[in-house]
């Protein structure tokens, strides 16, 4: 009896959500990388462009070694990510098209409020990073292979420092519940400002480094493959990839705001 | 959504806004893991069934199988199920990858080991108990199997909700088959390690409250339903 009663209880419930997803039709699936979606921006400008278009864009927020991962096997429609190095080698190995610039922001460090490497007194990222190094100061880093992983790794290699030793944690998650740990364990982190921002635990964590040119993170869009993933929804990723860089998409971006604050600044050519 | 630091108050605020974007979280939660639980306990209730009436040469082997995949992490079976969907895998042509069916499938290869070892012991121990009077009545094997089943339904019960258990508790496998997708895959697992990782840590504590209140209606009105069938069928 109880059993028959459960089946049909979940037989109901399955039928509810089967027509949620026939109406789902005209959709795009986006690999996207956490730092865009969880500050928010996705939320902001995918509606406007789901109204001008009536194209639905659906986010799979992962680390951009994971983003490029997905594209790679055919699963994504669409992918924009910030590793341009990373980029411009997924479209020589030709599973992309082309590649545009989209928007950039820029990297910070953040660290304990005291600031025992006193970084903020460096001039440059490269100086920053030797003094945390120096001192042997905590420090988290992503250790996922994602844009920010590999953006840090290009830096400690610029300022000659080989990150090792007790100091140096490879957490090997996302840029969140790596600022969470570092927040625990009052260590410096290396993030992009938009996570920072929107971040809302930061504990004894302060913006300590800011402003190099080296810090520099843009984020790019590519037009995935129509000869290596036939199956795609080029059409549909086309409109999305060139709207991110018309001049409403631009100003979707620019008019994003966090705390008062913008964080994505729209540079497309 | 409304924010504060207390994880109570935030889930109470929550329930009583009755925000459309948590229902739909939550609606889409008991979906899967109930479709998953009932599609694991039609396979794997006469599996365990038959598993503990027959005797094949390599039986003790599917049994240990059997109870060590009780213990095969989410995130193993999500990425198996990923491999699988995937446009480069075996079955990518069905287009499942980032769907509630994908995820489906994922938790039925969770709960389904549970339902079936478990289920296995206690048809086994029915089994001995009542083998001469089965026996008298001539009844084949094949036969045996609904009689033993319907008899040992309160205690199957408990275990098709461990079977539940497990599915609406777990994120490792729906956050990489079903990507976490804003209304669309998005489940309250999925949604506390999404809030956590923006640091909106009452908010993924209000969410995981949320989640433990439902799960114990769902056992508290299972567990009424089997006193009750107790009491009236004795």
């Amino acid at each position: 009896m109880m059993k028959t009663t459960a089946f049909i209880t979940a037989g109901t419930l399955a039928l509810g959500w089967s027509s949620t997803l026939i109406a789902a039709d005209g959709y795009i699936t986006l690999a996207s990388t956490t730092s865009t979606e969880n500050s928010g921006l996705f939320g902001a400008i995918i509606p406007a462009f789901t109204e001008e278009s009536g194209i639905e864009v659906r986010v799979v927020a992962v680390g951009t070694g994971q983003a490029f991962e997905i594209a790679r096997r055919g699963d994504a429609d669409s992918l924009l990510v910030h590793d341009t190095v990373g980029e411009e080698q997924f479209v020589a190995d030709g599973y992309a098209t082309q590649r545009l610039d989209v928007m950039y922001n820029d990297f910070v460090i953040v660290g304990p409020s005291d600031d025992p490497a006193d970084i903020s007194e460096s001039e440059t990222v490269s100086d920053a990073m030797q003094r945390i190094a120096e001192s042997e100061s905590p420090f988290a880093s992503r250790g996922d292979d994602s844009g920010t992983h590999r953006a840090e790794l290009r830096l400690w290699e610029d300022a000659g420092v080989t990150p090792q030793g007790g100091w140096y944690r490879e957490l090997g998650s996302g840029m969140g519940p790596t600022l969470n740990t570092a927040a625990g364990m009052n260590a410096y982190s290396f993030t992009d400002r938009a996570t920072w921002v929107a971040f809302e635990n930061p504990q004894d964590l302060k913006l300590l480094f800011e402003g190099d040119e080296a810090l520099f993170n843009q984020y790019g869009s590519l037009l995935l493959s129509e000869e290596q993933h036939p199956h795609l929804k080029h059409a549909l990723a086309a409109q999305w990839h060139e709207w991110l860089v018309s001049e409403q998409g631009q100003q979707a971006i620019a008019d994003f705001e966090v705390a008062g604050e913008q964080l994505f600044f729209p540079n497309a050519e | 959504m409304p924010i504060n630091d207390n994880a109570f108050s935030t889930a109470l605020s929550l329930i009583l806004s009755m925000d459309s974007a948590l229902i739909s979280i939550v609606m889409l939660s008991l979906q899967v893991s109930l479709m998953a639980v009932l599609i694991a306990s039609l396979l794997a209730l006469p599996l365990g069934a038959a598993l503990a009436l027959w005797h094949f040469p390599g039986r003790n082997a599917v049994i240990v199988a059997l109870n060590a995949l009780m213990g095969l992490p989410p995130v193993v079976a999500g990425l198996c199920v990923y491999l699988l969907l995937s446009r480069a895998g075996p079955l990518g042509e069905w287009g499942l990858l980032f769907s509630p069916t994908a995820m489906v499938i994922a938790q039925v290869i969770l709960v389904l080991p549970i339902i079936a070892a478990l289920t296995r012991q206690q048809i086994e121990a029915l089994h001995s108990e009542y083998a001469e009077q089965l026996n008298s009545l001539g009844l084949s094997r094949q036969r045996m199997i609904p009689t033993l089943l319907w008899d040992a339904r309160f205690a199957l019960l408990t275990v098709i909700l461990a079977g539940f258990g497990r599915a609406s508790a777990e994120v490792g496998a729906v956050m990489i088959v079903g990507g976490n997708i804003d209304g669309v895959t998005r489940v309250m697992t999925t949604s506390i390690v999404l809030e956590t990782s923006k640091g909106n840590l009452p908010m993924a504590l209000g969410l995981g409250i949320i989640l433990l209140a439902l799960v114990t209606m769902i056992n508290a009105i299972a567990h009424m339903i089997g006193e009750t069938a107790k009491r009236r069928l004795g």
